[in-house]
C-alpha cells in the first residue's frame, strides 16, 4: 500500500488533515509531518524524513505539502532519501490528502493515484 | 586569498551578525510575511556556529557543505532549503580546497545562485534574495575580471547587493509568501535579501 505524508507548517493542521482523511480511509497508511519539533510553526527536514521513513514501503509514498518551504524541504528529503519511489503531490493538502489516503487504502499504485489527486487539483467546489 | 581558518571565522562572524540583527530581520518579514525570519536564521546560524569547532582543519567545501546541511536541519522556513542549498553547492564545487581566491569565489557563488534558483523556482525582479545576491555576483565578477584584488571586489559586490536591497522596496513579491499581500508588499525591503546583504558585508570585513 502507499504511504502518504501531510506536510504543513502547522502541526495541528497536519494532524487534523491527517484525522479527516483517516475517517474515510481508516486502513490507510497515513501520517503527519507538521511544524518544528517544539512543535512551533515551521517545517522540519527530520520530522519529513521519519514520517516518509515510517510510511515507505516498495508500493511508495506520496507526499502533500501546504506551501513555501514545506514544498522546498520535502524535496530536500526525497533527494537526500534517493528513493524513485517517493513523489510529491500537486493538490490541495485537505482535498488531497482525503483522496490519496482512500485510493492508497484501495490498493491504487503510486502514479494513478498521483492521477486522482490532480484531479482532486482542478475539482470545482461551487457550481459557478 | 581566503583560507580554511578565515572561512571559519567568517561563518562565526555571520552567525554574529545575524544575531545582532535577529529582531531587525523579523520586523522586516512581519510586515510583508509570517515574521519568522530573523528568529529562523538566528536558530540556523547559532546551530552553524555551534558546529564550527569541529570544521577545524578540514577544506572549504567541507565547511560550506555541513552550513548548508545544518542550515536545511535548522531554519525551519524558506530560507533554510534556500540557504542550505546554496551553501551545499557552493561546498560542492569548492570541495578539497584549503584556500580560495577571487575566480574561486565567483565559481562558489554561481553555483550558490543556481541552487537558489532552482530550489525557490525563481529569478531576480521578484523581492527575494536573489535580488541582492544576482546583482553583487555580476559586480564581484566584472571587477575580478578587470584584474582587480578580491577585497575591492567583494566591496563592489556589497555595494551593489545594498542596491539590490533598495530596488526590493521598489517592487511586488512575486515569490514566497509575501506574494500573498501582492501590492501591498510595495515599500517594504524584502527580508531574504537582506540578510544576503549581510552575509557579504561581513565577508568584506574579514578579508
Amino acid at each position: 500500500m502507499v504511504g502518504v505524508v501531510v506536510v504543513s507548517h502547522s502541526q495541528r493542521l497536519a494532524e487534523g488533515t491527517v484525522e479527516l482523511a483517516q475517517l474515510m480511509a481508516s486502513g490507510a497508511k497515513i501520517v503527519a509531518a507538521g511544524g518544528l519539533e517544539d512543535g512551533t510553526t515551521g517545517t522540519s527536514f527530520e520530522k519529513i524524513m521519519a514520517a516518509v521513513e515510517q510510511v515507505y514501503s516498495e508500493d511508495g509514498v506520496a507526499v502533500l505539502m501546504d506551501m513555501g518551504s514545506a514544498v522546498m524541504t520535502t524535496e530536500m528529503v526525497i533527494e537526500s532519501m534517493g528513493y524513485d519511489n517517493v513523489v510529491m503531490l500537486d493538490g490541495p493538502v485537505v482535498e488531497g490528502a482525503i483522496v490519496a489516503a482512500l485510493e492508497a487504502s484501495l490498493g491504487t499504485p503510486l502514479h494513478e493515484l498521483q492521477a486522482k489527486v490532480d484531479e482532486a487539483r482542478v475539482a470545482p467546489k461551487l457550481d459557478l | 586569498m581566503i583560507t580554511n581558518d578565515k572561512t571559519i571565522e567568517i561563518l562565526k562572524a555571520i552567525a554574529d551578525r545575524i544575531e545582532e540583527q535577529k529582531d531587525y530581520l523579523t520586523e522586516l518579514d512581519n510586515e510583508i510575511a509570517d515574521g519568522d525570519h530573523g528568529v529562523n536564521m538566528a536558530k540556523g546560524f547559532n546551530a552553524v556556529a555551534a558546529k564550527l569547532p569541529s570544521m577545524a582543519g578540514k577544506d572549504i567545501g567541507f565547511m560550506l557543505k555541513t552550513t548548508g546541511m545544518t542550515l536545511v536541519s535548522t531554519v525551519g522556513g524558506s530560507a533554510g532549503p534556500l540557504y542550505g542549498t546554496a551553501f551545499m553547492k557552493a561546498g560542492a564545487v569548492m570541495k578539497d580546497k584549503m584556500e580560495i581566491d577571487g575566480s574561486d569565489l565567483i565559481t562558489a557563488l554561481e553555483a550558490a545562485i543556481g541552487g537558489i534558483k532552482m530550489r525557490g523556482k525563481a529569478t531576480t525582479g521578484e523581492k527575494t534574495m536573489l535580488d541582492a545576491i544576482c546583482p553583487a555576483y555580476d559586480a564581484m565578477k566584472a571587477s575580478i575580471g578587470d584584474g582587480e584584488d578580491m577585497k575591492t571586489a567583494v566591496g563592489k559586490a556589497v555595494e551593489a547587493a545594498r542596491a539590490g536591497v533598495e530596488y526590493t522596496k521598489t517592487i511586488k513579491a512575486t515569490k514566497g509568501r509575501a506574494s500573498y499581500i501582492g501590492d501591498r508588499s510595495i515599500g517594504h525591503q524584502d527580508p531574504g535579501a537582506t540578510s544576503s546583504l549581510y552575509m557579504f558585508e561581513v565577508l568584506l570585513e574579514h578579508i
